[in-house]
C-alpha cells in the first residue's frame, strides 16, 4: 500500500476521535550469535488494566513503522523482526469501543482493509518475522501472530482465540485464512466456531501450542529472552521448527476432504446452538470454506467484503452493546444501587429451610462469603436431610477436583443446621427459601425478627410473591429486600435485588455488596410481581401457550421464535422449570396483570395427569407429543402460522417490557436486556431483547416509540 | 530426600568438603531513571539467575536444592518479602525447597555462600542456591534506614562514616602514600582489563540475557554490562570532580558506580556433586569476616583476609589470584600496600573490577566467585585463589578457593 493510500485512512482514523491509540515501539536487539532483530513491542502505555487494542491510528502507526522496517530489511540493516506486547497481552484485539461508531460500509471496508495492509507487511517484510504471544491475543490481536513467520507463547498467557463468530464478525485479518494451514482444519473450526459460541470460550498458552498455533512454548518467568533466543537459533538454523500439524489443501487431497468434512461439523454445531439466528458464524465457514482453494490475497478480498457487510449488522452492534455496554460496564456498576461504603458487613447468614432451594443457598453462601452459615427447618430430620446434601455437593465437587480438601472441610464446617430459630441471633443476613405461600413466609419473617437484631437484614428468595406484602407484618419492614436467584443457583449469574417502597439504602446496599461477593450480576428491580425474568419468559410462554391450546401445530407453535435464537423452545424451557410452577406463577400473574397473562388449561390437564413434558424422545433420535397426551387436550380452531406468531410474540413482549418500563420496575431498557442475558441466557445478537425489539418494530407497533432513541 | 540421611545424633560427626559448582550474574546496570533495568524488578533479577542456573545443571534436580539464600541490603518492596524464598518460588523451584534473606550490606552475596556452605560442611544441606541482588534504582543506599541517635551521642560510629565515600576519603588521609594519581592508575586499568576481558569472551559465558523494559519504550535484550566505561583515561579521570570533599581524591571514575544487577551460585557438598554429577569450579578453603573502624571500613578485607589465611593454614604467597571487590580504588590500594602486592600484580582482579562493571551491593560477592571460578579453569597452575571485600559500617570478608584444575588437587599441601 502506497504512503497515498495510507492517507485515505485519514477520515477513518478522525471517525474515532478518541482512539486509546496502541504503539509499535521498536528497539534493536543483537541476539546471541550475531543476528540483528528489530523487535516491536505493541503497548499502550497503561497498566494491565487497560488492555491495548487495535483501532485506525493503532494500524495506521503498525504499518508506518512496518513500512520503515521492511526498508531496512531490504538495505540488510536487520535479519528478523519479532512482535510482542506490554505484560500480559500482546494485543487484545480489535477497539470495539471505537469499531462501533464506524456507521458507513465505506469506513467499515476501510478498516478492515487497513488491517490487512498492516499484517500483509508482517508476512513479507523480506526477513523472518516473529510473533512473541507473551499474553491475550484474541481476533486482530491474534491474527497479528498468524502473519508473522513463526509464533512462540508463554505458557502462562491466557485469552488466545479467534472470537469473531460471537462478537458477529469474521477473523477477516488473515485469520481463517491463515490457522487451518497451521492447526489442521478441525481445530481451526474449534478456536473460530465452536469456543466462541460456547461462552465466548478462549485457548491457553499449552493449548494454543498443543494445536500448532504456536512452534514454541516457553515458560513466563523468562519466556521474552528463551523467546528471542530461540528466535536467534531458528535465524542459525540451529532449531528446527516442526509443524506437526500444518496443511496445504491446495496440493492435499485428504486435507480438502478434511476440511469439508470439519465445515460440516461446525455448520451442525451453528446451527444446533444458535438456530442460525445470526449471520456471522455461517459467514465464517463461508471464508474458511472458500479459502481452501484461494490464494491469501484472493481470501483477503473475501474477508475484507464480509467484513465490511457484519460491521453493518445489527447482531454485531447487538453484541457489541451486550458484551461491552452491559456486561463489561453496566455489571458492574448497577443502576440505581446506592453508595457501597453503606452496606453492613455480613459475617454470618441464616438460611431459613433445608430444601433444595436452601441447600443450594447455603452452599453458594459459604463457598464465596466464607462466613457462617446456618440453616433451619421445622424439624431435626429435615435439616439433617439438608445438610447431608449441602456435604454432598461439596464432596462431589472435591472428587472432581474442583476444590482442595482444606477448601472442601472449610466449607462443610462453615455450614450447620438447627431446629430452631435461635440459632439466627447473631445472623447479619438471614433468608428465607420456603414454600412459596404467603401465609407461610410471614409466618417465618415473624420468627426470625423476634430473634435476630433489629439491623439485621432480612431477605426473602421469592420468585412470584410481593415482598412488600411478605413483609407486610414485620417491626422492621426497611430491612426486607428480595434477592431472586435462578436456577441452578450455583450456574446462573443473575440476582435481581427486589427493593420495597419500604427498603432502605442500607438494606439495598448490603444486598449489592453480598451480590458481588456472590460473583453475581446484581440488578435493582421494584417489587412488581415476578420482577423481570420471569415476567418476560411468561409473556413469551404464554402466548405460545395460547397460540397451542387454539389448534396451532405444537412444532409450529414450538418453532415460531426460532429467528430469535433462544436457548431453547418454550415447550422445552416448560418442561425444565416444571409445568406446575409456571402454571402457578402464570395464575399469579393473571391475576395481577390479567389476560396479558394466559393460564392454560391444558396445562392444568397435564399436571392432573402428572405429565412432565409435551415433547418425548422417540427413537429414531426425534421428538413428538404422545398420542395419550393430545388426546387428553382440548384445542380450538383458531391456529396461526409461525410467522403471525413471531410476530404477535414480539408484540407481546414490547408491550410487556414498555409497561414494566412505565412501571418504574427497572432504570432502563439496558436492565432488561442484561436481566434476560444472564438470566435466561438470551443471546447477545439480539442485545438481549430491546434492540431487537427496535429493529423489528414491534417497539413502534406496540409502543409507537423504540426503547433505543439513536 | 536430602541431605543424604546421616543420623547426626549418633555418628561422628564429619566436616564435610564444599564445592563452588557453578555461578551466574545478569548484565549489571546503571542505577536511575536513566538505567537499563529502570521499570525492572529486584526479584525478576534474581529468579532469571536461578533458572538459568537450573539450566546450565540440567542434571541437578530441583527438589534436591536444600536452601535458596538471596541476600539484599534493602529489603523492602521488590527486595521484600523473604526474597530468597519469593525468588525460588518465581522461578518454579518445587514447594518443597525453601528460602531466605540475608543482608551483610556490600557483602551479601559472599555471606549467602558462606552461610550456606557452613551448613553444608555441618550435613544440613546437600545442594544449594547463593546470591544476592541490590536495585539501586529502586533502593537508595540506606533509603528507609533510621540510624540509631547514640551512634552519634555516644560516637559509636562516626557519622561520616555512614557515607561511603567519606571512608574512602579517610583511608586515603591514612596512608598518604595513596594517591589519588595511583587510585585514578588503578582505575584506568580496571576498565582496559574488563574491557580486554569482554574482547577475550571471558565475561559473556557467566552472563544472563535479561528482557527489560523501560517506561514508555519497548521491550530490549541486554547481554553486557551497562557501566564500563572502556575509553577511560588518566587526563579524563583527573577532570572528575571530588563530590565528597572538596579537592578530595575520591571521584565517580575511581570508585565503584551505584547499580543494578543479581548474581546467583550453585554450592554443593563434593559428595552431592559427585553424585549428580555436577561439575566442581572451586572448593571452599576457608572463609573469615572481621571488624574494622566503620569510619575506614575500607580496610577491611585486611583483617580478614589474615584471618582466613590463619585458617587456611596459608601465606598470602600462597594466592594466585585475587578477586577484590573495587568499592573504590584507594581501598584495593590499602590492601595490596598491606600485603605487599604491587597494584599492577597480573594476580589481581584479571578481569578488572567493580569499578568498571558496577557493584550492585548485596549481589557482588557471587560475582567475584563466579570470576575467580573462570580464572581457575584458564590457570591451571594457580592452586589457590581468594574473594575479598569491604563491607559497610566496617567489616571485611574473605574466602579461598582451591582450584580443582591444579596438579595437586586434593592433596594435603
Amino acid at each position: 500500500m502506497s504512503q497515498g493510500t495510507i492517507e485515505n485512512f485519514s477520515a477513518l482514523a478522525a471517525a474515532i476521535p478518541n482512539e486509546i491509540i496502541t504503539h509499535s515501539l521498536v528497539t534493536d536487539v543483537s541476539l546471541p550469535g550475531g543476528k540483528r532483530l528489530a523487535l516491536l513491542t505493541l503497548d499502550n502505555g497503561l497498566d494491565h488494566s487497560k488492555p491495548t487494542t487495535l483501532g485506525p491510528n493503532t494500524l495506521i502507526e503498525l504499518h508506518g513503522v512496518l513500512t520503515q522496517q521492511k526498508a531496512r530489511a531490504a538495505a540488510g540493516e536487520i535479519d528478523a523482526l519479532a512482535v510482542t506486547g506490554k505484560p500480559y497481552f500482546l494485543v487484545a484485539g480489535a477497539d470495539l469501543s471505537g469499531v462501533k461508531h464506524l456507521s458507513s460500509p465505506e469506513h467499515g471496508e476501510a478498516m478492515a482493509t487497513l488491517g490487512h495492509a498492516a499484517y500483509d507487511l508482517l508476512a513479507d517484510l523480506g526477513v523472518p518475522t516473529f510473533a512473541f504471544i507473551n499474553g491475550v491475543a484474541l481476533g486482530g490481536g491474534l491474527e497479528i501472530a498468524l502473519a508473522c513467520t513463526y509464533r512462540t507463547v508463554s505458557s502462562g498467557a491466557n485469552g488466545i482465540g479467534l472470537p469473531e463468530a460471537f462478537i458477529g464478525l469474521v477473523p477477516g485479518w488473515g485469520g481463517v485464512y491463515r490457522l487451518p494451514r497451521l492447526t489442521g482444519p478441525e481445530a481451526a473450526m474449534t478456536v473460530m466456531i465452536e469456543n466462541p459460541l460456547n461462552n465466548n470460550r478462549s485457548l491457553n498458552g499449552v493449548a494454543a501450542a498443543k494445536i500448532g498455533i504456536a512452534d514454541a512454548l516457553f515458560e513466563p518467568a523468562d519466556f521474552l529472552e528463551r523467546s528471542l533466543l530461540w528466535a536467534g537459533g531458528v535465524l542459525d538454523g540451529s532449531v528446527e521448527v516442526a509443524r506437526p500439524h500444518a496443511v496445504d489443501p491446495a496440493t492435499d487431497p485428504e486435507v480438502a476432504a478434511r476440511w469439508a468434512a470439519a465445515a460440516t461439523k461446525a455448520r451442525a454445531f451453528i446451527e444446533a446452538k444458535t438456530s442460525n439466528a445470526a449471520p456471522a458464524p455461517a459467514k465464517v465457514i463461508e471464508a474458511f470454506e472458500a479459502g481452501a482453494t484461494i490464494s491469501q490475497a484472493e481470501s483477503a478480498q473475501l474477508e475484507i467484503a464480509a467484513l465490511t457487510e457484519l460491521m453493518q449488522t445489527n447482531a454485531f452492534h447487538n453484541t457489541v452493546y451486550a458484551f461491552l455496554d452491559l456486561t463489561q460496564k453496566r455489571a458492574k456498576r448497577p443502576a440505581g444501587a446506592p453508595d457501597a461504603k453503606l452496606a453492613r458487613p455480613v459475617t454470618k447468614i441464616g438460611v431459613v429451610g433445608a430444601g433444595l432451594m436452601a441447600g443450594q443457598l447455603a452452599l453458594l453462601f459459604a463457598k464465596n462469603l466464607k462466613v457462617p452459615v446456618v440453616i433451619t427447618d421445622i424439624d431435626q430430620a429435615r435439616v439433617e436431610k439438608g445438610l447431608a446434601y449441602i456435604h454432598g455437593e461439596v464432596d462431589k465437587q472435591l472428587a472432581k477436583g474442583r476444590i482442595s480438601p482444606d477448601a472442601a472441610n472449610r466449607t462443610k464446617a462453615l455450614v450447620t443446621g438447627s431446629a430452631t430459630k435461635d440459632a439466627f441471633a447473631d445472623a447479619d443476613f438471614v433468608i428465607e427459601a420456603v414454600f412459596e405461600e404467603l401465609a407461610v413466609k410471614k409466618q417465618v419473617f415473624a420468627e426470625v425478627e423476634a430473634v435476630v437484631s433489629a439491623e439485621c437484614i432480612l431477605a426473602t428468595n421469592t420468585s412470584s410473591l410481593s415482598v412488600t406484602e411478605t413483609g407486610r407484618d414485620l417491626k422492621h419492614p426497611e430491612r426486607l429486600v428480595g434477592f431472586h436467584f435462578f436456577n441452578p443457583v450455583a450456574l446462573m449469574p443473575l440476582l435481581e435485588i427486589v427493593r420495597t417502597e419500604h427498603t432502605n439504602e442500607v438494606a439495598v446496599a448490603t444486598a449489592f455488596a453480598l451480590g458481588k461477593a456472590l460473583r453475581k450480576t446484581s440488578v435493582l428491580v421494584k417489587d412488581e410481581a415476578a420482577f423481570v425474568v420471569n415476567r418476560i419468559l411468561l409473556r413469551l410462554m404464554g402466548e405460545i401457550a395460547n397460540a397451542f391450546d387454539q389448534g396451532t401445530d405444537p412444532a409450529v407453535a414450538d418453532n415460531a421464535l426460532r429467528p430469535m435464537g433462544l436457548p431453547m423452545t418454550p415447550f422445552t424451557l416448560l418442561a425444565m422449570v416444571g409445568i406446575p410452577v409456571a402454571h402457578h406463577v402464570s395464575g399469579s400473574l393473571n391475576a395481577v396483570f390479567g389476560e396479558r397473562f394466559h393460564v392454560s388449561k391444558n396445562q392444568q390437564v397435564l399436571i392432573e395427569h402428572g405429565i412432565k413434558s409435551l415433547w418425548v424422545p422417540t427413537a429414531d433420535g426425534g421428538q413428538e407429543i404422545p398420542a395419550s397426551t393430545l388426546e387428553l387436550l382440548e384445542f380450538g380452531s383458531n391456529p396461526s402460522t409461525a410467522d403471525e406468531l413471531l410476530l404477535r410474540t414480539q408484540d407481546a413482549l414490547a408491550l410487556e417490557i414498555g409497561l414494566m418500563l412505565a412501571e418504574g420496575v427497572v432504570a432502563g431498557p439496558e436492565d432488561i436486556d442484561l436481566c434476560m442475558i444472564m438470566g435466561a441466557g438470551w443471546p447477545m445478537h439480539m442485545g438481549g431483547i430491546t434492540p431487537y425489539l427496535d429493529q423489528v418494530g414491534a417497539s413502534e407497533r406496540a409502543n409507537g416509540k423504540k426503547f433505543h432513541q439513536k | 530426600m536430602s541431605p543424604q540421611s546421616v543420623n547426626t545424633r549418633t555418628s561422628a560427626r564429619q566436616v564435610r568438603d564444599v564445592v563452588f559448582v557453578d555461578g551466574v550474574r545478569t548484565p549489571f546496570g546503571k542505577a536511575g531513571d536513566k538505567g537499563i533495568y529502570h521499570g525492572t524488578r529486584a526479584d525478576d533479577l534474581v529468579v532469571k539467575c536461578i533458572r538459568d542456573l537450573m539450566r546450565r545443571n540440567p542434571s541437578l534436580p530441583p527438589e534436591r536444592i536444600d536452601e535458596v539464600a538471596i541476600a539484599a541490603t534493602t529489603q523492602t518492596g521488590d527486595q521484600g518479602l523473604t526474597i530468597g524464598r519469593t525468588a525460588a518460588l518465581l522461578a518454579g523451584l518445587p514447594q518443597s525447597v525453601p528460602g531466605f534473606a540475608i543482608d551483610r550490606m556490600c557483602a551479601g552475596a559472599m555471606t549467602a555462600v558462606t552461610a550456606t556452605a557452613g551448613s553444608i560442611a555441618f550435613g544440613a544441606y546437600d545442594v544449594v542456591i547463593a546470591g544476592g541482588v541490590e536495585h539501586m534504582g529502586n533502593h537508595p543506599m540506606g533509603a528507609g534506614a533510621d540510624p540509631n541517635p547514640r551512634f552519634l551521642s555516644e560516637r559509636i560510629v562516626d557519622p561520616a562514616a555512614l557515607n561511603m565515600g567519606n571512608t574512602a576519603e579517610n583511608l586515603h588521609d591514612r596512608f598518604p602514600a595513596i594517591t589519588k594519581e595511583r587510585a585514578d592508575r588503578y582505575a584506568v586499568a580496571s576498565q582496559q582489563k574488563l574491557a580486554a576481558a569482554y574482547i577475550a569472551g571471558q565475561i559473556q559465558p557467566d552472563l544472563v540475557p535479561v528482557a527489560a523494559r523501560r517506561p514508555g519504550e519497548g521491550w530490549d535484550l541486554h547481554t553486557a554490562d551497562e557501566p564500563p566505561r572502556p575509553g577511560t583515561t588518566l587526563e579524563s579521570l583527573a577532570e572528575l570532580r571530588t563530590p565528597f570533599r572538596a579537592h578530595g581524591r575520591v571521584t565517580a571514575g575511581n570508585s565503584a558506580g551505584l547499580n543494578d544487577g543479581a548474581t546467583a551460585a550453585i554450592l554443593a557438598s563434593a559428595d552431592a556433586a559427585a553424585e549428580l554429577g555436577l561439575p566442581v569450579k572451586m572448593r571452599l578453603v576457608s572463609y573469615a569476616f572481621a571488624g574494622v573502624e566503620p569510619q575506614v571500613m575500607g580496610i577491611g578485607p585486611v583483617p580478614s583476609t589474615e584471618k582466613a589465611l590463619a585458617q587456611a593454614g596459608l601465606g598470602i604467597e600462597d594466592i594466585g589470584l585475587f578477586e577484590i571487590n573495587e568499592a573504590f580504588a584507594v581501598q584495593v590500594l590499602s590492601f595490596l600496600d598491606h600485603f605487599g602486592i604491587d597494584q599492577e600484580d597480573p594476580r589481581v582482579n584479571r578481569y578488572g573490577g567493580a569499578i568498571a562493571v558496577g557493584h550492585p551491593l548485596a549481589s557482588s560477592g557471587v560475582r567475584l566467585m563466579t570470576q575467580l571460578a573462570r580464572q581457575f579453569q584458564e590457570d591451571p597452575s594457580v592452586r589457590y585463589g581468594l574473594t575479598t571485600m569491604c563491607i559497610g559500617l566496617g567489616m571485611g570478608g574473605t574466602v579461598i578457593w582451591e582450584n580443582p584444575n591444579h596438579a595437586d588437587f586434593g592433596k594435603d599441601a
